[in-house]
């Protein structure tokens, strides 16, 4: 008897009308979709293009339902923007959206970089690549600074045989994996036109633009009231004048470098509350930071050269 | 004659959809799955070959599926077996085992009887396959 054989009845005919609203609400992206606006701030043209994607594949899905779908879509994406400004947190939001629609079976992801999927000899590199692949099969494999495994001045680098077995995956295995490179988009843009393999195979590319200091102060709010933390009025003025210098300063990263310098207070904080062993703290004492806690900041200007 | 070893060596042949919902089962459970190959079909044979190292930390069968049809290229008329590792404190032993590629033809065994002192009969079993070197014994 075969199994996969069936007649056209009434129950595996499609049905002829679906209901959007069920589905979407059956699917749970809605609660997904809303948790992005809240917990991230800023980030308005991401948002935007996430909920695109997020309508197109539910449509994708109802397609499915009524035996309209041509093959599964392609599902690759490419997310640009300097560093801190949210690709990995966003990549793990997609990667709970594509699960709840059912476009990855799993929902996890596997985050590496060019040393996880490039060898160090000849013969190491298609191993390295295929274990990451499989680690992430069901899942979405995030790729930052994915053009560093195209470096043209070396013409034996073992990079191009990583990009050889990625294109494939990428091309023949779309219902297992979904692979998202990230990095500068400058770069990246380069990379594109060097490795026209990869541009032909990402359906969406999402842009990340720098936060804007009001952003940023939000975002340092946010992390503070996480820890049960909050400035006091003057110290929130002064983490304003801390943004817009910093900004300027090398190596700023958005909202890690925000992190990062929240860590720093944090600890001049405590040192400020142990230096006085003999007084009795509030609630309130241990939860706020205080002007002096950020100014302390070298990026102030001071000339005691520890990394403050 | 039909090998049977393993788990489910009675059942007719799983289907790879098969194969890939048991090997979700033992991804499922964190036992770590990997894939063996050999052409000597003896039931004591455990000198089985390792198709690259046991598989850690995956969560989907896919992973699992694209090495054994990686296997199956090279190794397709051979028996190629599939078994679970379960690392857990307390058991630290194969959880599951399976056949998952068998070669075409199996003529199967010979029985040897060797009569020895007095009455005394000794068995041996012999796989007619074995009787050519290794690598060749399939027709491969
Ligand atoms: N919009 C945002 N709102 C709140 N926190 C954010 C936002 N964007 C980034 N962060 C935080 O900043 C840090 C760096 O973000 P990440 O996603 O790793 O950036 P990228 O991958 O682009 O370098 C993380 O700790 C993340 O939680
Ligand atoms: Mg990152």
């Amino acid at each position: 008897m075969d199994a996969t054989a069936t007649t056209p009845n009434g129950d595996d005919a499609p049905p002829a009308r679906v209901d959007l609203r069920a589905e979407f609400n059956e699917v749970g992206i809605g609660e997904v979709l809303d948790q992005l606006d809240r917990e991230l701030v800023g980030l308005k043209p991401v948002k935007t293009r996430i909920r695109e994607i997020a309508a197109l594949l539910l449509v994708e899905r109802l397609r499915k339902r009524m035996g309209l779908a041509t093959g599964n879509p392609t599902l690759h994406m490419s997310f640009t923007g300097n560093p801190g400004t949210g690709k990995t947190t966003v990549a793990l939001r997609i990667a709970s959206i594509l699960h709840k629609l059912g476009f990855v079976r799993r929902g996890h992801v596997v985050s590496v970089t060019r040393d996880e999927l490039v060898g160090q000899y000849i013969g190491h590199t298609a191993p390295k690549t295929k274990e990451v692949l499989k680690k992430a099969m069901g899942g979405v494999l995030f790729i930052d600074e994915a053009y560093y495994l195209y470096r043209p001045e070396n013409e034996r680098d073992y990079g191009q045989e990583a990009i050889e077995i990625l294109l494939q995956v990428m091309e023949n295995q779309r219902d297992d994996l979904v692979v998202i490179l990230a990095g500068y988009a400058d770069r990246m843009e380069k990379f594109f036109q060097s490795n026209p393999g990869f541009r032909s195979r990402i359906a969406h590319h999402i842009d990340f633009p720098d936060y804007t200091d009001g952003e940023l102060l939000t975002i340092a709010e946010g992390m503070l009231n996480e820890q049960n933390y909050h400035f006091a009025p003057e110290a929130k003025a002064a983490f304003e004048r801390y943004i817009g210098i910093r900004k300027t300063q090398p190596l700023f990263a958005n909202a890690r470098s925000i992190r990062n310098a929240l860590d720093r207070i944090r600890l001049r904080q405590a040192n400020r509350l142990i230096a006085d062993l003999d007084r009795s703290l509030t609630a309130e004492d241990i939860m706020t930071i205080e002007a002096g806690d950020v100014l302390a900041s070298r990026v102030f200007g001071k000339e005691d050269g520890r990394d403050r | 004659m039909r090998l049977t070893q393993g788990c489910f060596s009675f059942l007719p042949d799983l289907t790879d959809e098969q194969i890939a919902a048991q090997v979700q089962y033992a991804l499922s459970k964190g036992w770590a799955v990997n894939l063996e190959f050999t052409d000597d079909p003896h039931p004591r044979n455990t000198y089985w070959e390792m198709w690259g190292l046991p598989m850690f930390d995956l969560q989907d069968a896919a992973g699992v599926m694209m090495e054994l049809n990686e296997c199956r290229k090279i190794y397709g008329d051979r028996y190629i077996r599939l078994s679970a590792f379960d690392s857990s404190h307390g058991w630290e032993s194969v959880r599951l085992s399976f056949i998952v590629n068998r070669p075409k033809d199996e003529p199967g065994f010979r029985l040897d009887r060797q009569e020895s002192d007095g009455r005394n009969m000794r068995y041996t079993t012999r796989a007619y396959s074995a009787d050519k070197p290794e690598g060749r014994r399939y027709g491969g």
